[in-house]
């Protein structure tokens, strides 16, 4: 039980999939202008990280070494065309903001980062737990980006208005800056920075 | 582990069948909740339009449903500019009709419909408010909305997007209410019927002026270009004649 712990937390801090492998970083901007949003990405990209690395998992002793990299691209895209339609059934109106984001999960570097580096070798429940920590780690950054982006850019968290804006006649003019996708660079750059201060084994040997 | 050709392709085979399965079954199971948020949407967008719901208010289906019966859909023949005869506009689909050649325009518009859905409100017989679709370039997208003109003085009474792909926070706040609120009541022709309604940069000063998006001069040049072309003699222009006519017969 103990390992399964490990393998859960540890994708949170200590091998955090966008804060140390820099993996995932582009949908990480487009996404994050609003915890909304960036809070069912980050749902949807954990529920398919999951299931696809459990069922990759499962079949992994059956799959010919020669087209396992088409069999995981198959299962991945499948599971992320449900999860897509799923949300276009019964949330429309989030869905309809994340527009394209959801399905180029397909192409995040995580998902299939984990069913090749982790889920091939890996027994079907690991692999699982495996796939919900990476989807955490991926959300833990995503809320952080997402909560100062839509804090300073708009405003409001979670579309409740906490600093009055100066165009509606409040005091807090808006933060342009904030709602392009650049300010999600800086700040994912700055949160590596910080992470790897706090961590210094996470810092890369110069070579 | 060594397989053999066939097992490679009997095992591609069945984890192909076994997705394309997954797939579609998802995909016509959720096909009837998907299609009527859509409708749902599509409506709920009209009656912003028509000031008969504030964008703030989520409304349950029900909700939509009841304000919508205010509303009378009808088919319209663009060219003629008269309601099309013996078309149901409850199963009416505007994709399926042949697209009409268009001049080039500044709102990018490449084509026509030859039969168009409009919402008409009605009000003791007359045509009190007529709200219609319209669609245009902005800077990165299209931009689809409803345009809502009061039937009688032909003044703007609303205007909103459902769908556009503009900068969140920049060309974005197209969205924004206080922005919306600022076309109500705007002039949109001047005295021979000419689209003269327009975004200005800064402050607006006449009555067929709109405000500018501060930060998004070709999101509100585009929105500008849509308007005028939707009024305009190659958009509704027809129809606002024959209302204009009934309004004087």
């Amino acid at each position: 039980m103990g390992k399964l712990k490990k393998t859960l937390i540890e994708p949170v801090f200590d091998n955090n999939p966008i804060g140390l492998q820099i993996l995932g970083v582009c949908s990480a901007l487009a996404v994050t202008t609003k915890l909304q949003t960036a809070l069912t990405m980050s749902i949807a990209l954990t529920i398919v990280t999951a299931l696809s690395s459990c069922f990759i998992s499962m079949l992994r002793n059956r799959t010919p070494q020669s087209i396992r990299m088409i069999i995981q691209m198959t299962i991945i895209s499948s599971l992320v065309i449900v999860t897509d339609q799923v949300l276009k059934a019964f949330v429309p109106d989030i869905s309809r903001q994340l527009s394209v984001f959801v399905g180029l999960i397909i192409t995040n570097c995580i998902v299939l980062g984990r069913a090749e580096g982790y889920a091939m070798q890996n027994p079907p429940l690991a692999s699982f737990v495996d796939g919900i920590g990476n989807g955490l780690g991926y959300s833990m950054v995503l809320m952080l980006v997402a909560s100062i982006r839509e804090l300073f850019g708009l405003g409001s968290l979670f579309g409740y208005q906490v600093l009055p804006l100066a165009s509606e006649g409040g005091w807090y003019p808006q933060n342009g800056l904030m709602v392009l996708s650049p300010a999600a660079f800086f700040i994912i750059g700055l949160s590596i920075w910080a992470l790897r201060t706090w961590k210094t084994e996470q810092v890369g040997s110069e070579d | 582990m060594r397989h053999s050709t066939w097992y490679i392709f009997a095992f591609a085979a069945a984890t192909c069948l076994v997705c394309s399965i997954l797939v579609s079954s998802s995909a016509v199971l959720l096909r009837p909740l998907q299609h009527r948020n859509e409708v749902l949407f599509k409506r709920k967008n009209v009656l912003m339009a028509a000031g008969l719901a504030s964008p703030d208010e989520s409304l349950s289906a029900a909700e939509v449903e009841s304000r919508f019966s205010a509303i009378t859909p009808t088919v319209l023949d663009m060219r003629s500019g008269t309601p099309a005869e013996g078309v149901d506009a409850a199963n009416f689909d505007v994709a399926e009709q042949p697209m009409l050649q268009v001049p080039p325009n500044k709102a990018k518009v490449a084509g026509l419909p030859e039969q168009s859905l409009v919402y008409q409100v009605m009000k003791d017989g007359d045509v009190a408010m007529i709200i219609l679709p319209v669609e245009g370039k902005g800077l990165w997208s299209t931009l689809y909305g409803f345009l809502a003109l009061d039937a009688q003085t032909f003044k703007i009474q609303g205007l909103t997007f459902y769908q556009h792909g503009e900068t969140p926070g920049l060309g974005g706040e197209i969205d924004n209410p206080g922005w919306k609120a600022l076309w109500r009541g705007k002039t949109a022709f001047d005295e021979d019927m000419n689209p003269i309604i327009e975004v200005v940069k800064g402050k607006a000063a006449e009555p067929y002026e709109v405000d500018g998006l501060s930060g998004a001069t070709m999101t509100s040049r585009g929105v500008s270009n849509l308007v005028r072309f939707w009024l305009g003699e190659n958009g509704y222009g027809p129809y606002l004649k024959t209302l204009e006519a009934a309004r004087k017969g």
